[in-house]
């Protein structure tokens, strides 16, 4: 894998660091007038989702990740092991569950999603912003109550468990928002 | 054909670093400072190692010589000195190679200026009554020595080098990396820690005076005659932005001499790329360079500050990113 001296830190660079697969988020370059110039950085590591401050002297170098991010289709899972599938080339990936994370709660068969693929490993999975769903179990809400205020627990099809308004019924297709667990909309069929 | 073409600061960035100019002129002219030029393109340049140039080949044969763009005017401008031109400034271009971020372009304005027979506190003085004059007079003025302000933000002692105290306080504050990459190295210890402890404590609204650097990080300035600990070394911040850096003048050519060696040792063990010392330089402490106190000023900075933004880019007409 190649390396990377810090004047190539960018957001988005893929690292890695303390033997883990990193992202850079954002890079200072700090210099003293008269002193050493430094990087500071922001960087996630990919493997725990933890962001941390790291400071390298300009011009050291580290070792490139080899990260790349694939589209591909939920599958199945085995009990053990979730399946993926690349629609193009119909090759097929396994994620533990480490992997899949929360993610999994937002996916059901056949929806597309992101794999982070470290070594043509999976490492992470990300679902689309926005996901619809149906709700398979809610209490029934007080007819005529369109106020939206309040709100009550719902599961969905997929396990997850999201808060909606009250005049939203169990059977109904609803739009999430993936990346606050957050009700958009109804969704009409 | 995209919008790179178009200058980065608007046009009220234009008008206020030609006011700002405008101002700094009449500043020392009412001080009859005089204003000079010196070379850009020069034929020796500094042996910082921390200091990385831009060299370029004049067509002259049989030599061909390297020409170095300056890092700063202070050697040609101490030559002016040594000639007796007197207290005299100058606002050109600086090249700093690989310098470039949020704080830094490889090109930028520097205000420097030297003051025959002015003590550092004198040019203290000075610095502070320009930045108010240009910043407003809503700013406040402090002045503190560097080891007591690195003390009050690490309780560490800046001139005492002692690595297993210097590293425990970098872990405490979450910098485990500071001990590997700073070593046994004084100096470096110091410039990590006060960048990322200290400079990010300092108060906003405040011109901060640091003064009495510690002798590891004396650069050109003399030490301290009652205590060889200290350098009559003092930088500016404002909002905890270095803004310039002030010595009261090393003049003694054998001294120099012995730092330039010490540097260019430096930089062969570090494998950074070959400069010879600037005789004409040494030539000119020699003959004799009059007591003085000279600082340089970051003009990009400055006028950053003046209008609150937050990166140089802002208020370059075309930073490198499109130069």
């Amino acid at each position: 894998m190649a390396t990377y001296s810090t004047n190539e830190f960018k957001g988005g660079l893929k690292i890695m660091l303390d033997n883990d697969p990193c992202s850079i988020i954002e890079n200072e370059f700090v210099k003293p007038g008269k002193g050493q110039a430094f990087n500071r950085v922001k960087i996630r590591n990919l493997k725990t989702g933890r962001v941390i401050e790291r400071t390298f002297k300009s011009g050291d170098t580290v070792e490139g990740a080899d990260v790349v991010d694939k589209d591909m289709q939920y599958l199945y899972n085995d009990g053990e092991f979730w399946h993926f599938m690349v629609p193009d080339t119909f090759e097929q990936y396994q994620a533990d569950k480490n992997a899949v994370g929360e993610t999994i709660k937002w996916l059901k068969e056949q929806d597309m999603c992101i794999l982070t693929l470290w070594n043509d490993s999976p490492l992470s999975v990300t679902p689309p912003n926005f996901v619809e769903l149906s709700i398979t179990e809610t209490d029934p809400g007080l007819k005529g109550d369109t106020s939206g205020g309040g709100g009550k627990p719902a599961t969905l099809e997929t396990g997850a468990v999201v808060r909606v308004p009250l005049f939203v019924q169990i059977g109904e297709m609803i739009r999430v928002d993936t990346r606050t667990g957050e009700y958009v909309s109804r969704v009409k069929e | 054909m995209t919008a790179d073409w178009r200058p980065r600061a608007d046009l009220r960035q234009l008008r206020q670093r030609a006011r700002l100019l405008a101002a700094i002129r009449e500043f020392f002219a009412k001080r009859e400072v005089l204003e000079v030029e010196t070379p850009l393109l020069c034929r020796a340049t500094g042996t910082d190692p921390n200091l990385d140039f831009f060299s370029s080949q004049f067509h002259s044969p049989p030599q061909n010589p390297t020409l170095f763009l300056q890092t700063s005017p202070e050697f040609a401008m101490k030559r002016l000195l040594a000639a007796g031109s007197g207290s005299i400034y100058q606002i050109c271009k600086a090249f700093r190679n690989g310098e470039a971020g949020r704080m830094h372009n490889p090109e930028f304005t520097i205000l420097e200026w030297y003051r025959v027979g002015f003590t550092l506190p004198q040019l203290m003085d000075e610095v502070a009554e320009l930045l108010l004059g240009l910043l407003g007079p809503a700013l406040q003025v402090v002045r503190t020595d560097y080891r007591r302000l690195f003390e009050r933000h690490t309780g560490l002692d800046a001139l005492v080098f002692d690595r297993p105290a210097y590293r425990q306080h970098a872990e405490s504050r979450g910098y485990p990396e500071a001990d590997a990459l700073c070593g046994g190295d004084h100096a470096l210890w110091l410039d990590f820690l006060f960048s990322h402890c200290v400079q990010r404590s300092m108060p906003a609204d405040t011109i901060c005076l640091l003064h009495d650097y510690p002798a590891v990080q004396s650069s050109l300035a003399c030490l301290h005659p009652e205590d060889t600990r200290v350098a009559q070394r003092f930088e500016v911040f404002v909002n905890g932005i270095e803004l310039g850096n002030g010595f009261f003048e090393l003049s003694d050519a054998d001294e120099q001499e012995a730092r330039f060696d010490r540097e260019i040792a430096l930089r062969r063990r570090q494998a950074l790329p070959e400069v010879a010392k600037d005789r004409l330089f040494l030539d000119a402490l020699r003959s004799g360079l009059p007591e003085c106190s000279g600082v340089a000023i970051g003009l990009d900075r400055l006028l950053m500050i003046a209008e609150g933004r937050g990166a140089i880019a802002e208020v370059l007409a075309f930073p490198i990113g499109n130069a």
